[in-house]
């Protein structure tokens, strides 16, 4: 296995050299190491390599006036598109790629400005990593597993040859297998086809085989695919009688030599990576962004209270002061003007510009913290859904962030990480099934850490915690009352001090006494949850947050 | 270095998509096309495909509007050349973490500071005039580059006011919006100046996704022949959109018609006149492009979801309803 992926990723940077462009580029997620480098050494394209810094202002991705060279030399200076000359980019750090940057390469890539990108993933986190949109028009996934020094050269004479393959049945074979594989991007068997195609010229043939095919499919498929297919007895009927029927050529039923689909499905499957087939990344479910979660910076250069200016560069992302530009730059006027006595009007330098900067208020996240109890949903798990379904409603007018945190049973989950994405939080929270214990400390805890890696970000946390107050379980997972309620304790006000602003509902059948005391040790308003009355509870939340 | 784009006309299936786009071209006054769906489903295609496939327009050379006569030019372009030439109609892209700047103009901070001049240095939305503006990822798009737009695509002119500059010029531009609805919602105000919404999925039928493989890649290894035939088929189109646009002003609405329109919406419970109006304007391309003169109720049938399911007083979680309830609606309503 381990040798497979070095052997794979190490086929793929060769096949990606051989067709930069047409390929999209390759992801590879590696951590900085001497591995990683002795595998982009064997990366040997017939266009330069060159870095695409992902703070690359826009003057200098597209071309542009450079204001500093113009300033300090007094005649127009324009810099060239990165795109300019055909090179292949080599974009560090990948996973930190801003959305609006991989928006701009992606329209780059659109429009054939790029000659393929190599993106540089090193994301820890499965959050982290290289924005979808790049991401998904790049051929390549390589993530090459434990460690190899020697990494091998690559491969060219030991693949057997295979039969011919007609384009048609290539073409026929990979789209099927993509949609056996729950790829539905359509740029997935396009980018095998061109694969195929790569590897029979890496072979030195002018035609298509079915070990170009297999290659193709091993190489593009696995990191897209959602689902894996049925065992072959379910599938006998289904996919492959179908086709020829819904297929208007006739070619394909005479032509026996298209590969055995069983053997593409396998070599797909063998390639799947870990978290797939441990039900990380369930079927039917997109992938969540990294970009909508991102919180925003306080200090904006466009909106918000203005703050005092700051001397900068002009790059195109942030407004210039001009009226602190001109009065930095006064002073200096007759010192200069003795320097460059030719040059008329005001002289001003590039140390002279002052940009402007403006405080903004960040975004508020909502961290939903939901009893999934047994007790909790014996008496009125489901009101509470739909008094939280309620609050999101509000939470999309005001354009908030939301996490749902469940807990239930030993422990509590993050069901969802920070997102603006309400179809998701719903869908999230439709599944989640009640039953078990009430680890409420444990539920605390997660929206601490959520709530601290959140403000990190930027966001505004506020926990929101749903529950009937009954906690049983403690931090460690035991069924201990006493200790449990200490734990709670003891994590709420962990929470107090880290400054999170909070808000308990209580949501069982008569008002608890433990939780009111939960709300002191919150510092955090107390609503019951009217019985049956989801509407009043939005608007008692809403007041309790806004008050 | 730019390639020519992949021509629309050989885009397989997504009907509701073509058809949306080409509505806008018939009469743009229609207010743009939102798509969402998942990614590799041919949005971005779809949109670089439509520059080539509209009509030209005659604009006087130079002008940063794209301006019809030398009359219609801005006084800050300094246009001295009456001459006009004919351009593609513009579709330019509006790239998200664009700023404020870029997109509605601003003091062209170059000249002023190396000649001491104050010029105005146009923006995205000058170029957009009279043509399209394309943002993909509309839904991730900064808040306040939506209110920008907002206030543009309502009023059609474009006021800028900053550092000492006061400036005005027309933009009216049709919004092409696309995105991927996993990533996040579009705000309420911004979805509903969209005239038209599709939602675009990947093809289940499996004949049809081998059709757009096989004919993205005879686009890639055949392109002589592939164009030939295709920038035929475009051409019929472009045709068709122009008798469309001739015919336009000379369709009757019956007055049963404009019944069936406010009963539908009032049905649906959407929000102000804009529902109506989209609808009527829609349908009424609708029937030009296909070269009647009469607009009937197959016509609203037809046009009424993509014109309505964006508008409903809807419940921002509903995963997928909207569509359903629009159709539903139809049915019951113009039975």
């Amino acid at each position: 296995m381990t040798t497979d992926t070095w052997h794979n990723a190490a086929l793929a940077l060769k096949l990606l050299a051989l067709d930069p462009q047409g390929l999209g580029g390759a992801v590879i997620r590696m951590r900085a190491s001497p591995d990683r480098d002795a595998l982009l050494a064997g990366f040997t394209p017939a266009l330069p390599i060159r870095k695409l810094p992902i703070t690359i202002p826009d003057d200098q991705l597209f071309g542009g006036i450079d204001l500093t060279a113009t300033l300090s030399s007094a005649q127009l200076i324009e810099n060239k598109s990165f795109f300019n000359d055909p090179v292949i980019a080599q974009i560090p750090m990948a996973e930190r790629c801003p959305p609006a940057l991989a928006a701009k390469l992606a329209q780059a890539a659109d429009q054939s400005l790029t000659q393929g990108f190599l993106l540089i993933d090193e994301g820890i986190e499965p959050d982290e990593r290289a924005p979808d949109p790049l991401a998904d028009r790049c051929a390549f996934h390589l993530a090459p597993e434990g460690r190899n020094p020697l990494v091998p050269a690559g491969t060219n004479s030991s693949v057997p040859a295979g039969t011919l393959v007609k384009t048609a049945d290539a073409i026929l074979q990979l789209t099927l297998l993509a949609t056996r594989f729950g790829i539905t991007s359509l740029r997935a068997p396009t980018l095998a086809l061109r694969t195929a195609r790569a590897h029979a010229q890496l072979m030195g043939r002018d035609h298509l085989t079915d070990t170009d095919l297999e290659i193709a499919a091993t190489l593009v498929y696995p990191h897209r695919a959602t689902l894996i297919p049925e065992d072959p007895e379910d599938r006998q009927s289904p996919p492959p009688p179908r086709e020829s029927e819904d297929c208007p050529r006739g070619d394909t039923q005479e032509n026996d030599a298209i590969p055995d689909a069983d053997m593409l499905v396998d070599a797909v499957k063998s390639a799947l990576p870990p978290d797939l087939l441990n039900g990380l990344v369930p079927a039917g479910t997109t992938r969540k962004s990294g970009g909508a979660g991102a919180g925003q910076k306080r200090t904006s250069n466009r909106r918000g209270r203005p703050l005092p200016s700051r001397p900068g560069r002009l790059d195109g992302t942030s407004r210039i002061d001009l009226i602190s530009t001109l009065r930095a730059a006064a002073p200096w006027q007759p010192l200069r003007r003795q320097q460059q006595p030719d040059r008329r009007g005001l002289l001003i330098r590039p140390s002279d510009i002052r940009l402007k900067r403006y405080a903004e208020q960040s975004d508020r996240l909502l961290i939903f913290a939901v009893d999934a109890s047994g007790s909790a949903a014996m008496s009125r798990l489901n009101e509470a859904k739909g008094a939280i379904e309620l609050l999101l409603a509000d939470a999309y007018a005001s354009r908030d962030h939301v996490a749902l945190i469940a807990f239930r049973g030993t422990e509590a989950e993050t069901l969802l990480p920070p997102t603006r994405s309400l179809v998701q939080t719903k869908r999230r929270l439709s599944a989640l099934p009640g039953g078990g214990g009430t680890p409420l400390a444990s539920g605390l805890q997660h929206a601490l850490l959520l709530a601290q890696q959140s403000k990190g970000k930027g966001l505004t946390p506020t926990v929101i915690l749903i529950t009937d107050g009954r906690a049983n379980i403690a931090l460690d997972g035991t069924a201990n009352r006493a200790q449990a309620a200490d734990d709670a304790t003891a994590m709420a006000t962990a929470l107090r001090a880290s400054k999170t602003a909070a808000l308990v509902i209580d949501m069982s059948n008569r008002p608890q006494r433990a939780l009111q005391d939960l709300s002191h040790a919150l510092d955090a308003p107390y609503v019951a949850l009217p019985r049956a009355d989801a509407q009043r509870l939005s608007g008692a939340v809403t007041s309790a947050l806004d008050g | 270095m730019t390639k020519t784009p992949f021509p629309f006309s050989a885009i397989v299936g997504q009907e509701d998509m073509k058809q949306a786009m080409i509505l806008t071209a018939v009469d743009p006054g229609i207010g743009g096309v939102l798509v969402f769906g998942d990614r590799g489903t041919g949005k971005s295609t779809a949109v670089r495909a439509l520059a080539a496939l509209l009509p030209p327009i005659t604009a006087v050379q130079g002008c940063p509007i794209n301006a019809e006569t030398h009359d219609a030019c801005p006084d800050w372009a300094n246009i001295e050349t009456k001459k006009t030439h004919k351009i593609p109609t513009p579709v330019i892209d509006l790239p998200l973490g664009a700023t404020e700047d870029r997109v509605v103009g601003a003091l062209d901070i170059e000249r002023a500071l190396t000649r001491g001049e104050k010029a105005f240095e146009p923006g995205l939305l000058a170029r957009a005039n009279r043509g399209y503006l394309y943002i993909d990822e509309v839904n991730l798009l900064e808040d306040h580059i939506v209110d920008l737009l907002l206030d543009v695509a309502q009023s059609g002119e474009n006021v800028v006011e900053r550092e000492g500059l006061s400036i005005r010029h027309p933009a009216r531009f049709v919004l092409v919006g696309s995105g991927n609805p996993e990533e996040g919602e579009l705000r309420p105000q911004l979805l509903d100046r969209f005239g038209l919404s599709v939602e675009v999925r990947s093809p289940n039928d499996v004949a049809e996704r081998i059709e757009v493989i096989k004919r993205r890649d005879a686009f890639e290894s055949d392109f002589d022949t592939f164009m030939a035939h295709y920038t035929k088929e475009d051409a019929k189109i472009r045709r068709k959109i122009l008798a469309a646009r001739k015919l336009l002003p000379q369709i009757e609405t019956p007055d049963d018609i404009l019944h069936d329109c406010a009963e539908l919406c009032i049905a649906l419970g959407s929000d102000g006149l804009r529902g109506e109006l989209t609808l009527l304007r829609a349908a009424r391309a609708l029937a030009a492009y296909g070269k009647k003169t009469t607009l009937t109720r197959q016509h609203l049938k037809q046009i009424a979801p993509i014109a309505l399911s964006h508008r409903l007083r809807r419940d921002p979680l509903d995963e997928a309803g909207s569509t359903t309830r629009v159709t539903r609606t139809v049915d019951a309503v113009l039975a």
